[in-house]
């Protein structure tokens, strides 16, 4: 597949304030990728480079193969959903939707048929003649999409399109999207800071955190492979360990977290390394006894049933709170009970922390000097 | 009891109301009346004419100066417009040092009392060494609407979303184009409230027009005002209600036009 969009160590400054830090990345031709991330990330930033909008401070975006830099928004090969429809409120339906082509003085007929065809398109025939104050939230999002894929742009952008919807009408919105972008094959960058939706729709996911880009994956690679632990916690739910790595054997690791030990498996870390594990909840497991190879007891605080599966929380010595979740009907250890936990090992994912962290409380007076000495290089 | 207590609350009510139309509208109505009048006085109604209507089409110095109005008031109104419509985008769109100083400055011309503002374009016009006419006329008028111009346009464009003009751009509209499809049309309301109040301040201003005017180019208010100087005459009576018939007109014209407009949105919406 070749790629659509180029963004090449693009960096944007609002002042002193850096928004986008050297983000890097390719859209493929047809792709449906998502800008995923917290408010205030960057996203629409981004989306705004992309359009035209804003100019990076330093770095360069290239769409079909083509720098964009001097191209002023109206000159460039994309178009955009904003999250407010941005409707023209004195034209019609009919006249917004037109207004691309009547800019590119096409002729009148075929303009016709193209409104048309994209009423159709978005299912609203018969709502020529209105005007945008007499659409619901729901019919003001289809004439903004269908005002801009008339001019079949390469690549379409939206900001949030669905953010100002109802729950009900933004998941049937959703699929409406995704059949539209498979049947027209356009390039979509969407952005949301909704990572139920990301996962829904995406070919693949970008996630953005603080103007940096933390990972671009699959919705898959994303939710089972974060490489971070942002990602780990802002995709789904998971249960976040700081630990040092005590012993590298053949691909298992065995890790001393704060409150005890525990077993994972990843074939890049190097001995006294501090990693984050990420576990999800549904991955934790109870135990009567010790298993081998984890040392990690709590006490359950409560179980509390949500729908076909049980919700429990189990209290760690300092206080760290971990999430289990257990179908509905499995053995439970009583509340107030002391409980060890453990995972099999290959649903661990052990990241690499970037800045090399220590213990808020170091049980182990080896493990000071020796990051000591780390840290001093 | 309780009946009649509000009987007798509404009645007085109803009295109120008589009494504040009365107090309105019978100064108005004497110089309706009396503009009919045969007597040259303004005391006893001794019988009906039109002779006064005749005579306002026969006063050379009153068409003159109707004349000047018009020229002045419209001339004053389209660029008070232009300059008011582009310096209200300028202050919303930009950013820029001291822009809260240029925001406090739009104030004074319309809280600074009227006569040190005549006496201040006089002042100006005089070091210019510019005759006093029609054009210092329609630089003064100009001078002192503009604020309410760019009152009414900032007023329209606080509503405004500014990626609307963003989606004209990325649907391919150039600057200007998106200007003019887009902008102006959004803003037009306040764009047309600030030239009716142009318009207005215009037409029957008196204190300023009295210090930047020369002799050949006094207005209509100027004129009337030199005319009563000594007692109302029945052709000032003749004058002053053509003025209100023409006033009424427009008034009921352009609320007419509003009332139908808002009728066919209703009916619109109801389909
Ligand atoms: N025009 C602007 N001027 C100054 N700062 C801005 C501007 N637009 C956005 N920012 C700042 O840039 C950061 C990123 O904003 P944005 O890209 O809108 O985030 P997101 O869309 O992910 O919520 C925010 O901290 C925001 O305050
Ligand atoms: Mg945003």
């Amino acid at each position: 597949m070749k790629p659509m969009v180029e963004i090449t160590n693009v960096n944007k400054y609002y002042g002193d304030n850096h928004v986008v830090k050297d983000v890097s990345f390719s859209i493929f031709d047809g792709e449906f990728l998502t800008m995923l991330g917290p408010s205030g990330c960057g996203k629409t930033t981004t989306l705004r480079m992309i359009a035209g909008f804003e100019e990076p401070t330093n770095g360069s975006i290239l769409v079909g193969g083509e720098n964009v830099s001097d191209k002023e928004p109206f000159e460039r090969d994309v178009n955009t959903v904003f999250q407010s429809y941005a409707l023209f409120p004195h034209k019609t339906i009919y006249d917004n939707i037109a207004f691309g082509l009547k800019m590119k003085k096409v002729k009148k007929e075929e303009i016709k048929e193209r409104v048309t065809e994209m009423l159709s398109l978005v299912q609203l025939e018969g709502f020529e003649k209105r005007m945008p104050s007499q659409l619901s939230g729901g019919q003001k999002q289809r004439v903004a999409i269908a005002r801009a894929l008339i001019n079949r742009p390469k690549v379409l952008l939206l900001d949030e399109p669905l953010g100002a919807l109802d729950l009900k009408l933004r998941k049937q919105m959703q699929i409406e999207l995704k059949r539209l972008q498979k049947k027209l094959g356009i390039t979509f960058v969407y952005v949301t800071h909704d990572q139920e939706e990301a996962l829904t729709m995406s070919d693949r996911i970008a996630v953005m955190n603080g103007g940096i880009l933390e990972q671009l994956g699959t919705p898959d690679e994303i939710y089972e492979k974060p490489k971070s632990k942002f990602v780990a916690d802002f995709i789904g739910e998971s249960n976040v360990f700081e630990a040092r790595v005590e012993e590298v054997q053949k691909g298992a690791l065995s890790l001393r977290t704060e409150t005890g030990t525990v077993t994972a498996k990843n074939d890049a870390c190097v001995q006294n390394e501090i990693v984050y594990i990420s576990v999800r909840p549904e991955k934790l497991q109870f135990s009567e006894k010790e298993v081998e190879g984890f040392h990690l007891t709590g006490v359950v605080k409560e179980h509390i049933y949500v729908g076909s599966f049980i919700r429990s929380i189990v209290v760690l010595q300092n206080g760290f709170e971990v999430k289990l979740n257990r179908l509905a009907g499995s053995d439970l250890p009583p509340v107030a009970s002391v409980t060890n936990l453990y995972w099999e090992k290959e649903h661990a994912v052990v990241m690499h922390s970037r800045q090399h962290q220590i213990f808020s409380l170091i049980d182990n007076v080896d493990l000071g000097e020796h990051y000591e000495t780390e840290t001093a290089l | 009891m309780k009946q009649a207590k509000e009987k007798i609350i509404k009645a007085l009510g109803k009295i109120h109301a008589g009494l504040i139309l009365l107090f309105l509208y019978l100064p108005i109505m004497v110089v309706v009346v009396f503009s009919f009048n045969t007597s040259k006085r303004n005391i006893v109604f001794q019988g009906f004419t039109l002779e006064w209507y005749g005579k306002i089409f026969e006063n050379q110095r009153l068409l003159e100066s109707f004349k000047n109005t018009i020229i002045v008031a419209l001339t004053s109104t389209v660029i008070t417009t232009v300059i008011g419509t582009i310096g209200a985008i300028g202050l919303y769109k930009y950013k820029f040092k001291g822009k809260g100083v240029v925001d406090a400055l739009m104030y004074i011309p319309v809280v600074i009392p009227e006569i040190i503002l005549g006496i201040a374009l006089l002042s100006i016009f005089a070091i210019m060494k510019m005759p006093l006419g029609i054009l210092t006329l329609i630089i003064a008028h100009v001078t002192f609407s503009i604020p309410f111009v760019v009152f009414t346009v900032r007023a329209r464009l606080n509503g405004f979303d500014p990626s609307i003009e963003e989606a004209a751009m990325d649907l391919g509209a150039g600057r200007i184009r998106t200007f003019f499809e887009v902008t102006l049309p959004c803003i037009m309301p306040g764009v047309l409230a600030g030239a009716m109040l142009a318009l207005t301040l215009s037409m029957d201003d008196v204190i300023i027009s009295f210090f930047t005017t020369g002799p050949t180019s006094t207005t209509l208010p100027m004129q009337i005002y030199s005319m009563v100087r000594s007692g109302v005459s029945p052709d000032v009576n003749a004058l002053s209600t053509l003025i209100l018939v023409g006033t009424i007109a427009v008034v009921v014209i352009t609320q007419g036009g509003l009332f139908s407009l808002i009728k066919t949105k209703i009916t619109k919406k109801k389909i």
